[in-house]
């Protein structure tokens, strides 16, 4: 198993359920320090061979040699891939800087796109196998405060849509998961949040999805009830809303 | 991903005695880095480290400071299975630890009354647990850990590196740098059970005298004593002591010695009315509870059960009441110790403060930590209700241990004055001087030590 992002603390708790389930992991992100010490912790509660892979999401140029290598390495034995890449930013500075936009687009929607392609390339001869993703609810309506963001995840989510499409003759499955909140430093220390997940129940809820081989898998799943209401609402009326 | 490291939530916050409750500014860093960048951030005038809130008064506080959380670095690192030597972040619990390295033949070398405690905390606190009087305290076990200095260096320390910050750090509260990681030093045991003798003693008289002369024969040794009686019997007691279970000695029908059973768990679903616990109802139980003992010896008690009875309870802290408790524990030394129980004893008989749980202990010889809690004698630990003029019987309580030489727990007191603490801690002005030299500006400091003149 593949973990892309692995550091995000919803990457870890789902490293640890499939290490609990007894899969051997592959973490894949930036800080080596924290990828190993996420690998060493995992290896020690559970017992599974862990290893770890230098990956950044902006760094698209170094994504095909990072990840073919590795690839053509585990031959056919890699169940699976699950990217958890993520990065909030900060909307109101992306509104002016556009840096920070694209650091938003780039990181959820470019850097994710660049890493699935190699992944299903690998996936789609072999006609086995799960690639997953983590988008979010905030790509289903834009808002005002997250927009950025919620429209990488849009893309993303569409991006995953085609990309399932494409590989279910090949018997490859793709996961989308839209997490609600999540109590991650992506939301800690933001007032008025309700409903806020943790992300080993959370996790939990990846991994399910990931068995049963879901399409489209809101987390915790009353998010699915809550985007119907939001998405009902007419644009007419949810412009003027301080969303 | 990283510029969100500097968020924080403004709550109020206690200990786990819910006394004092103050507003603080909670950081839950994700990374070494984000934690780095929250304490270089200068966003708040001093930080404190907070596991998992265990200690009982103002000691993991910080008012209107900094609170930095460490419930997500909880990594394990390295296991040298051959030495027992554990390496873990310091956001670990013992109860992980236990979960994790029980199956595989390992126990915690000590234990306090509860596994819901991080590494760094029990570090910080120099916690120790039913086997001081044969093993000392957790900080013997802890081979050398890595502390983040106010400077931002990392250092390495052990007895032999840095041993003046080594010895600091133990029982040092959190105020000489962020532990970050630790090397421990686990126990091997064969089986997840322990042979537990039961004896009444009828006064505490009978009960010290009882520890002191076969103490020696017991890893662990603890006694429950009836703090309510009085006259004749003031001090009885139910002594509770034993030795891990060799495998060979368990019952055919443990098919796996190192499992432990599954065990029931209740939670306090709210406070419970102050009026609950009165000095009528603690005595009923308290008769009720040493009845209830039998004499009886190589009981087999699983870990969890002899261990952790309250842990089996979450939010026991419910049952003193919206008021929260203070958890009183003193220890006195071997000389003129059992004088000064028994003083301690008969002023709360006469305060007529209710008290469910006295537990006393004998301490071994004391260590080189300088804030480090035990010394060579006896421990008593009581829980008060928090209720008007506590405060007044508590300072009066310091003064009389004072008298006999002992001292009080930092990590569960909540009220004691800065000019007690001094006497109690002779290598205060030590502490001192390397803080100073460490910290100059002050990067951490908790209420506790703003109130106890640490800092």
């Amino acid at each position: 198993m593949l973990i892309l992002g692995a550091t995000s603390a919803i990457a870890s708790a789902l490293a640890r359920e499939f290490a609990a389930h007894k899969f051997d992991l592959v973490l894949g992100g930036r800080d080596p320090e924290e990828l190993s010490a996420l690998a060493s912790d995992l290896s020690l509660r559970y017992g599974v061979r862990t290893g770890v892979l230098s990956f950044d999401a902006l760094d698209t140029q170094t994504h095909a040699s990072a990840l073919r290598s590795f690839l053509s390495g585990t031959g056919n034995t890699l169940e699976g891939a699950v990217v958890c890449v993520g990065y909030l930013g900060d909307q109101a500075k992306g509104q002016s800087d556009w840096e920070e936009a694209r650091r938003i687009l780039e990181t959820n929607f470019t850097g994710c796109v660049s890493a699935l392609d190699i992944l299903a390339n690998h996936f789609e001869p072999r006609g086995a196998g799960f690639i997953c993703a983590i988008s979010s609810v905030a790509g289903d309506r834009g808002r005002q405060s997250n927009y950025l963001y919620g429209a990488a995840k849009a893309g993303l989510s569409a991006y995953l849509q085609g990309l399932r499409n494409r590989l279910f003759h090949a018997h490859v499955k793709v996961i989308t998961v839209k997490p609600g909140f999540v109590d991650t430093h992506m939301t800690y220390g933001r007032p008025g949040l309700l409903l806020v997940a943790s992300p080993e129940s959370v996790a939990k809820g990846i991994f399910r999805a990931i068995v049963k081989g879901k399409d489209v898998v809101y987390l915790p799943w009353f998010w699915r009830f809550i985007m119907l209401v939001v998405e009902s609402i007419p644009e007419a009326i949810f412009k003027r809303l301080h969303t | 991903m990283s510029t969100m490291a500097e968020n924080f939530v403004t709550r109020p916050l206690s200990g786990w005695g819910r006394f004092p409750v103050e507003d603080c500014n909670v950081y839950r860093p994700e990374s070494r880095r984000q934690l780095a960048a929250i304490l270089e951030s200068g966003a708040q005038p001093s930080f404190i480290s907070y596991g998992l809130g265990r200690s009982y008064g103002d000691a993991p506080l910080n008012r209107q400071g900094g609170v930095v959380c460490h419930t997500r670095l909880n990594r394990f690192l390295a296991f040298d299975a051959q030495a027992g030597v554990l390496e873990c972040e310091a956001g670990v619990s013992l109860a992980e630890i236990l979960q994790y390295f029980l199956p595989r033949g390992f126990f915690l070398p000590v234990t306090p009354g509860t596994k819901f405690v991080t590494v760094g905390g029990a570090i910080a606190a120099d916690v120790h647990g039913k086997n001081h009087h044969q093993d000392g305290t957790f900080g013997n076990f802890v081979l050398d850990f890595k502390l983040l200095t106010p400077a931002g260096e990392v250092l390495s320390c052990s007895p032999h590196s840095h041993p003046d910050i080594f010895w600091a750090t133990l029982g040092g509260m959190g105020l000489t740098g962020v532990i970050l990681s630790a090397r421990i030093k686990l126990r091997p045991v064969e089986s997840a059970w322990v042979l537990v003798d039961y004896q009444k003693a009828t006064s505490l008289e009978d009960a010290l005298g009882r520890m002191t002369e076969s103490d020696i024969r017991y890893q662990y040794s603890v006694a429950w004593i009836d703090c309510l009686a009085t006259g004749r019997h003031m001090g009885r007691a139910v002594l509770m002591r034993g030795n891990h279970a060799p495998a060979k000695e368990l019952p055919a029908s443990i098919r796996n010695p190192l499992a432990e059973p599954p065990h029931r768990r209740w939670t306090l679903p709210c406070d419970f009315p102050s009026l609950a616990l009165n000095s009528l109802t603690v005595r009923a139980f308290n008769s009720f509870y040493y009845s209830m003992h039998r004499n009886v010896a190589r009981q087999l008690v699983d870990l969890e059960k002899f261990f952790y009875p309250l842990d089996a309870i979450h939010h026991w802290n419910r049952l003193y009441g919206r008021r929260g408790f203070v958890q009183y524990q003193v220890a006195l030394p071997q000389e003129g110790g059992f004088e000064g129980l028994k003083e301690v004893l008969t002023r709360l008989a006469r305060s007529r403060r209710a008290s469910f749980l006295a537990v006393l202990k004998r301490f071994g010889s004391s260590n080189s930590g300088l804030l480090s809690f035990p010394i060579q004698g006896y421990t008593l630990a009581l829980d008060l209700p928090v209720a008007r003029g506590f405060i007044p019987l508590l300072h009066e309580l310091d003064r009389v241990v004072l008298s006999y030489g002992g001292r009080i727990y930092l990590a569960k007191d909540a009220v004691m004055t800065a000019q007690s603490f001094a006497a109690m801690y002779p290598k205060l002005e030590q502490f001192r001087a390397l803080k100073s030299r460490l910290d100059p500006r002050g990067l951490l400091s908790s209420s506790q030590a703003r109130r106890l003149a640490i800092v």
